[in-house]
């Protein structure tokens, strides 16, 4: 019983036979080669998986793959089309990452963020991405560099 | 000593743009083909069981099981320091979780439809699921065949108990110094069980080729010691080292859990099973909790005797960990911890007795601290009840007692170099614990606390590392080294270090994640070692190849060795100010002579380093003699908290924690390694709480939700990050190690504040709020 699907995977229009039962995270990570969505708990407790739908935060361990059918996936692959994101340079200059498994998950709910809103206080960022868990920074590097892009768009 | 130009700054990680892109690549990352099988393991549902029959001709028969194996495919025992399991069970299972089964499968579905297929007929024995009734007489064993396994000679398993290794101190006059004290407190503190929850769960894939050779890919902090006891227990398979490759690309966290060998073992044996095909071993988030290690419970029994001015007169302690049923890692933890176990005071009379014993509960080992974020909450907790007991500042009662060089430590060497005073002094005067702060709210209080922490790296005495550096034609450098950047910032360190000593500026320099078979020797990345112990062989490393610089300018120009010098990635010399060879030039393609010939060829520098001093030869009486760890980091942490009297919630204001580091390498790093750990701490103070099924020992919480590890909601108001620098003598710039020890004070601190706010003494943790709550209801002042 399988479904071909078709749906816009970081702007490019991909196509892929699924079971009804398959989840996106395996179908993204094992049959279209995007590693950046990461397994952390298969249970949407942890944000390693995070993606964004149609714009928005999901937990691609939660999602079967047969609902993104039409629709627009990004992973942190589609953010660093030529160069990295501001974000993304922000993040390096501010070596916000240690071991970096979350990282691919917290890259896409901050750029969610950031999108919806480009000023954000501390405590919006602090609960905006309160559902990626890091186990080695205390989120402090992580805060510090969302607030930092922040700070450059105030300037312009 | 000239001024440093690269140690000391903060260049960014040099694998942050990997790690941010997308690119960097963890275990379950890699691409291993269609050819690629899948293992599902089958655990035993009993905490302690003979297992009678294992039936797997209906696993077999599902299509796509390509094999199907049991203990008795893998008869060979292993361990790190104690051979005390086996690959899967053989006769007997120990813990509910124990790995009884395998299932190799074309894909993980229909292994884990397999997996379910076979049938296992157990016979139960009673569990032992708490260690202090492990230790009573009439017991059941464990391990009814103790007295014959090969362990280490520093540890010392009693045969006919469930102790496996008993660590004895025995210094001074220990009756003489509890007469000698005004005050002598003598109390009893419970700490649980905790887990590492690295983000990425253990994984490892295991290939034996068809040419026989076997490769592992593993998420490890001991790509080294895997290759080792992956060949010593496979050696009846014909495995010599040479022919086992382990590699290790990006792993995501350890904090100790990946350390030794854990369920990695699984890829290595069913890999010889399926030759030409690689095995996936995929450990699930609940598999994380109880089938890798966690960290040991303990009851502390502390008897501490002091007089009137501050003086510590007697130490007496048993500690009496909770090891799980396998201690090949874990008895360690108890030896080291128990080695150390006074804290960071030197004390003349000292009765310290250290137990590992065996439960029926899952297996427990190293974590981040290794027994001293264990066994300091109740010192450190004890400490501060002594000094108000005698009316003494509890920072006063620190600064007077703390540690000093050259101090007599437990086992009788000298207290290497380390200012603890400055740490206590710099964390008091930013928290200043002794000034009280009032809530403008009527239902919270505010508290101040410390505590001092101390930790050695416990390691064999001739744990080692090495390092390979080789120039590349344009200048740039490749190091390599097989020490694992877990996120601490290894890779970065090692750059800057060599960067420092040839000129080389760390943006040309790529140090990567180690491959066995590439990679020279490092023992493993654990016990907040690699910085010191590895950064002196890439130095050495770096030496050398400065000293084939400098020969080969030498030979072709004809200045001495001795008047030359680096500077900007040139060779300069001192006779001659005109002088500047690029380095770019020659290091792979020599220099051309006048007649055409050349001289030199690639520079290709090599170090290593073994700390010759250490030795764990001591009297097992006593454990005077010998020098088994290598020195100490000291530490110090204070905290302003503030209590919800309604709820109990514990909120952090304020933190400064102070770490001598020696030197710090890169100060921002140290400063994150301090932010880090401090939270993975305070949620063991508070929050984290893993329970188990009393009547089998099998955990309850094991995933996020109901084992609550700390959000971005979750961290203290603001942290203030301290280092401190008394230069180690024989660490790489003078750095020692400080990964482990931001967790090590947290909890005692905590515990602390919170009596200094509402006056109750607790005794255990986690410190939930229900417990402050109910505790604040009850009135009690005290709670175990």
């Amino acid at each position: 019983m399988k479904k071909t699907i078709t749906f816009t995977l970081n702007g490019e229009k991909r196509t892929v036979d699924v079971e009804p039962a398959e989840i996106l995270l395996d179908v993204l990570r094992d049959k279209l080669g995007t590693k950046g969505p990461k397994y952390g708990c298969g249970r949407g407790d942890c944000g390693t998986c995070t993606v964004l739908l149609d714009g928005k935060s999901v937990r691609s361990c939660l999602m079967l793959a047969v609902e993104v059918d039409g629709r627009k996936v990004e992973t942190v692959e589609g953010l660093s089309r030529g160069k990295p994101s501001p974000l993304q340079e922000a993040f390096i200059a501010h070596s916000s990452f240690q071991c970096g498994f979350c990282a691919p998950g917290i890259l896409m709910t901050a750029t969610e963020l950031l999108r919806k809103n480009p000023r954000p206080t501390r405590g919006d960022v602090q609960e905006a991405i309160s559902g990626n868990l890091c186990r080695c920074t205390g989120y402090e590097p992580i805060i510090k560099a969302v607030l930092s892009v922040t700070k450059k768009k105030n300037k312009k | 000593m000239q001024s440093l130009k690269v140690v000391g700054t903060s260049p960014p990680r040099i694998d942050e743009r990997e790690k941010v892109t997308g690119a960097a690549q963890f275990v379950d990352d890699i691409e291993f083909g269609p050819n690629l099988l899948h293992a599902e393991i089958v655990e035993s549902p009993h905490p302690h069981a003979l297992i009678e029959k294992i039936d797997v001709s209906e696993a077999r028969k599902l299509p796509g099981v390509m094999a199907v194996v049991t203990g008795k495919d893998f008869p060979y025992k292993y361990g790190l320091y104690m051979k005390d399991r086996y690959i899967l069970a053989q006769d007997r299972v120990r813990f509910v979780g124990e790995q009884v089964a395998g299932v190799i499968a074309r894909d993980a579905r229909t292994a884990r439809r397999a997996a379910k297929l076979i049938k296992i007929k157990y016979k139960p024995i009673k569990p032992v699921l708490d260690q202090m009734a492990a230790v009573r007489k009439q017991t059941v064993l464990i391990h009814p065949d103790l007295g014959e396994y090969p362990h280490v000679p520093w540890f010392f398993p009693q045969a006919g108990t469930n102790i496996a290794h008993w660590r004895k101190i025995r210094k001074g006059d220990l009756a003489a110094g509890f007469k000698a004290a005004d005050v002598v407190l003598e109390d009893t503190y419970h700490i649980s069980r905790y887990a590492h929850c690295c983000m990425e769960t253990h994984i490892a894939v295991g290939q034996v080729d068809r040419s026989g050779r076997l490769t592992v890919w593993a998420s490890s902090q001991s790509p080294h010691t895997q290759r080792n006891l992956f060949a010593e227990a496979l050696s009846p398979l014909g495995f010599a080292h040479k022919d086992v490759r382990v590699i290790t690309p990006h792993i995501g966290g350890g904090f100790g859990g990946k350390a030794g060998v854990t369920m990695e073992i699984l890829a290595a044996a069913f890999a010889t099973v399926v030759k030409g095909h690689p095995v996936k071993v995929r450990w699930r988030r609940d598999q994380e909790f109880y089938n890798t290690y966690m960290r040991q419970a303990v009851v502390s029994k502390l008897k501490i005797g002091v007089k009137k001015d501050g003086t510590i007169t007697g130490f007496e302690m048993a500690n009496y960990w909770d090891a799980g049923p396998f201690v090949e890692y874990g008895a360690n933890v108890v030896n080291s911890s128990g080695l150390s176990a006074t804290g960071p005071y030197s004390i003349p009379n000292i009765k310290i007795d250290s137990y590992c014993i065996y439960t029926n509960l899952p297996a427990a080992g190293p974590y981040r601290g290794f027994g001293y974020s264990e066994m300091l909450f109740g010192v450190e907790s004890h400490m501060d009840r002594l000094a108000r007991k005698i009316g003494m500042s509890p920072v006063e009662f620190r600064r007077k007692n703390g540690i000093r060089r050259g101090q007599s430590l437990t086992y009788g060497a000298g207290m290497n170099e380390g200012d603890l005073q400055q740490c206590v002094e710099k964390v008091a005067k930013i928290i200043r614990p002794e000034k009280k702060e009032v809530s403008k709210n009527p239902d919270k209080v505010i508290g101040k606390g410390m505590a001092v922490c101390w930790k050695g790296p416990a390691m064999p005495p001739n744990a080692s590392s090495a390092a390979f550096l080789k120039f590349n034609e344009d200048g740039s450098l490749n190091i390599l080294i097989s020490g694992i950047d877990m996120g601490q910032g290894l890779l970065t360190v090692m750059a800057q270090i060599a960067s420092e000593v040839l000129t080389v500026p760390v943006s040309k320099i790529r140090v990567e994640m180690p491959d066995t078979d590439r990679n020279p020797y490092e023992w493993q990345t654990v016990a907040s070692h690699v910085t010191w112990s590895c950064g002196n062989a890439v130095r050495r490393a770096a030496l050398d190849a400065r000293e084939q610089i400098f020969e080969t300018i030498s030979r072709a120009y004809k200045y001495t060795p001795e008047s030359l010098y680096l500077e900007e990635e040139q060779v300069k010399c001192h006779a001659d100010p005109t002088f500047a060879v690029p380095l770019k030039g020659f290091v792979i393609d020599g220099i051309m002579l006048e007649d055409g010939t050349f001289r030199g060829g690639p520079i290709v520098g090599r170090g290593m380093f073994m700390p010759e001093f250490m030795s764990t030869k001591c009297d097992p009486a006593t454990s005077q003699g010998g020098h088994p760890n290598p020195h100490y980091t000291l530490g110090a942490a204070a905290l302003t908290l503030e209590v919800d009297k309604q709820t109990g919630k514990v909120r952090v204001l304020k933190v400064a924690e102070a770490l001598d580091c020696g030197k710090a390498i890169n100060p921002e790093m140290v400063r994150q390694q301090i932010t880090g750990g401090f939270l993975q701490g305070l949620a063991t103070a508070l929050y984290e709480d893993m329970r188990f099924d009393p009547k089998t020992g099998r955990i309850l919480n094991p995933n996020f939700t109901d084992y609550k590890i700390p959000t971005a909601l979750d961290i203290p108001d603001e942290i203030i990050p301290v280092i401190v620098e008394s230069p180690q003598h024989d660490g790489p710039f003078g750095a020692r190690g400080i990964g482990e020890h931001p967790m090590i004070p947290v909890a005692p601190a905590v515990a602390n504040a919170l009596y200094d706010a509402i006056g109750i003494r607790f005794k255990s943790i986690p410190i939930t709020a229900e417990k402050v709550a109910m505790a604040i209801k009850s009135g009690k002042k005290e709670v175990d």
